[in-house]
């Protein structure tokens, strides 16, 4: 029985043979024309959109990396030239400080003398004047205290004491 | 006779007691599932004692009645079974006769479950009988058993009826799930490829299309690339994800309980492996003809290697059609004689161990269905490839370069 029964396993029939024939030329055509077709095309195009994409991007990768040594070179170039500036700029001021402080010192040293000279002069014209001052204001003083101190006798001669000791201490 | 109704008696005794666990609103899901799985088992085993009464022998008859409902199991019928076994629910499928005098056609439904050549259906004047999903001419009259068939005994001592079959055509179980299928196949695809045209391609895919798309490329890289060489690969392409995914689908759904096992059917295995082998055919070159009517061999050995190489054309696609046949039928039967120790043994103490084999192997089935589906396609993409291949004896070549590295 078990033999007979495996025989009608592993007999095809004839039915499910033709339409499995059928429905499978048809699935195959419509399944084709109408969905694999398609998605293997929007499939394939999409990778290659992705690897143009990746692509492009590499490339604008390398652009970057040219662009940023290029920047690099030229800020290098730019700080180099700041620098040249910047000490040129100090050397300048350096010599421009020390050429003023020169120059200020002169500047000073001749005003001072000026001033030191003009200072004697307005000394010496002012001790002169003084001297003159102090000569007629002595005369005037000598001539107010003589008629005071000679108005009468003891007072003549107590001032002429005071003179003397006056005299005496000089 | 005695033992023989006591085991008669015994399953019937079963049978209630099942009846009596499904009317229970208590029973647990794992009763449930084995009831479930078992509920086929049933219903084949009852008429099976009505048929093979006489003739059966009553020590040996358990054990021929679960490998007959096993492989009744994995075939094909005429109306899709359901549930239920003295009051079946079933769906009526078209019969469809290519008769002597032309095409008949009627629902099954009109057989009234019969399958044992007791119901006559008559149609244009001719009269048709269902004998275990075979469908005969009926004879004029009854046999004893009421059967209208003329039974004849063969050489190995089984009975067989010995009357005329009309070319069956008809809509039976497998080719309505192969039209399900063939439907849910288009519908699913082309709702895809509108989705693509929808979103463009500039969008990642989403839903459907983000789950089959990795399939669609493994089919087209890892299959149809990597074996077919030379950049001729996409015309078979559309070819391949067909027979792929016609194959995982049926896999699937046969391994769920009502369905139909049409991957597990050689006529299925036979239709695919017989395109496949057209294709090869077609698409093979001079070297692949060269090889086979004129081997590099000596002359003296070709009325020896002729007829071997012209017999390989045919066993590679015959290979390819018992591979997926076998491994689907097999899994189905070991599911199904699992589930039949509990009627073997005629305990349902064995049912734990019973249901828990048949959970692994439905699990491993699971792994399988995607596995036959994927080796089918490979080997399809193989020989189409082995057929297309340029400069043989350079690729040998280089070939021997290779190991010569290693």
């Amino acid at each position: 029985m078990q033999l007979f029964i495996l025989g009608s396993l592993i007999t095809p029939g004839i039915g499910l043979i033709f339409w499995t024939g059928v429905v499978f030329l048809l699935l195959f055509g419509i399944l084709t024309k109408f969905a694999w077709k398609p998605i293997l095309n929007a499939i394939k195009t999409r990778e290659k959109n992705i690897s143009d994409a990746l692509a492009s991007a590499e490339g604008a990768l390398n652009d970057m990396r040219e662009l940023r040594a290029n920047n690099e070179k030229i800020l290098a170039q730019a700080r180099s030239e700041r620098d040249a500036l910047l000490k040129e700029a100090r050397e300048t001021k350096d010599s421009i400080i020390a050429e003023a402080k020169s120059k200020a010192q002169a500047e000073a040293d001749r005003i001072m003398s000026s001033a030191r000279e003009q200072i004697i002069n307005e000394k010496n014209a002012a001790v002169a004047d003084l001297k003159v001052q102090v000569a007629s204001l002595s005369i005037e003083i000598a001539e107010k205290i003589l008629k005071s101190e000679l108005a009468n006798d003891d007072k003549q001669k107590t001032l002429v004491n005071s003179l003397m000791k006056d005299v005496n201490l000089n | 006779m005695q033992p023989k109704s006591k085991n008669t008696l015994i399953l019937k005794q079963m049978a209630s007691k099942i009846k009596t666990f499904t009317r229970n609103t208590s029973v647990s899901f794992l009763f449930f599932a084995l009831l479930f799985l078992a509920s086929p088992v049933y219903r084949a085993s009852e008429p099976a004692e009505g048929s093979h009464a006489p003739t059966a022998d009553t020590t040996k008859k358990k054990k021929v009645n679960m490998a007959e409902i096993a492989i009744e199991h994995v075939l094909d019928s005429h109306s899709w079974h359901l549930w239920g076994d003295e009051h079946p629910v079933s769906l009526p499928l078209p019969v469809i006769l290519k008769t002597a005098s032309g095409f008949v056609s009627f629902s099954s439904g009109e057989f009234h479950h019969d399958i044992h050549g007791k119901v006559v259906v008559e149609k244009g004047g001719q009269r048709f009988v269902n004998f275990e999903e075979d469908i005969f001419y009926a004879s004029e009259t009854p046999n004893e058993h009421g059967q209208y068939l003329v039974m004849e005994t063969d050489a190995k001592g089984k009975m067989h009826p010995s009357n005329e079959k009309p070319l069956d055509f008809s809509i039976t179980k497998n080719v309505a799930q192969l039209f399900f299928s063939a439907l849910v196949l288009i519908l699913l695809f082309t709702s895809i490829a509108k989705a693509y045209k929808k979103t463009g391609v500039t969008s990642a895919p989403k839903g459907k299309q983000s789950f089959f798309e990795p399939l669609i490329v493994f089919v087209r890289d890892e299959i149809a690339k990597s074996n077919i060489g030379g950049g001729k690969h996409e015309k078979y392409v559309p070819y391949l994800l067909t027979v792929f995914f016609l194959i995982l689908l049926n896999n699937v759904l046969g391994l769920i309980p009502i369905s139909a096992n049409l991957t597990g059917n050689i006529a299925f295995t036979f239709v695919l492996a017989t395109i496949t082998f057209i294709v090869t055919s077609f698409s093979a070159n001079k070297n692949y003809w060269g090889h086979i009517f004129l081997p590099p061999a000596p002359k003296a050995l070709y009325p020896i290697l002729i007829p071997l190489e012209v017999l390989g054309i045919f066993t590679k696609p015959f290979a390819l059609m018992i591979r997926l046949f076998a491994n689907m039928t097999a899994g189905h039967i070991i599911v199904i004689s699992l589930v039949g120790l509990i009627f073997t043994f005629e305990t349902l103490l064995v049912s734990p161990i019973a249901v828990g084999f048949a959970l692994f192997i439905d699990v491993l089935e699971c792994l399988v269905a995607l596995l036959q589906a994927y080796i089918f396609t490979l080997l399809t993409a193989l020989f189409i490839g082995s057929a297309m291949v340029e400069h043989h004896h350079e690729e040998s070549h280089d070939g021997e370069h290779a190991t010569a590295k290693h």
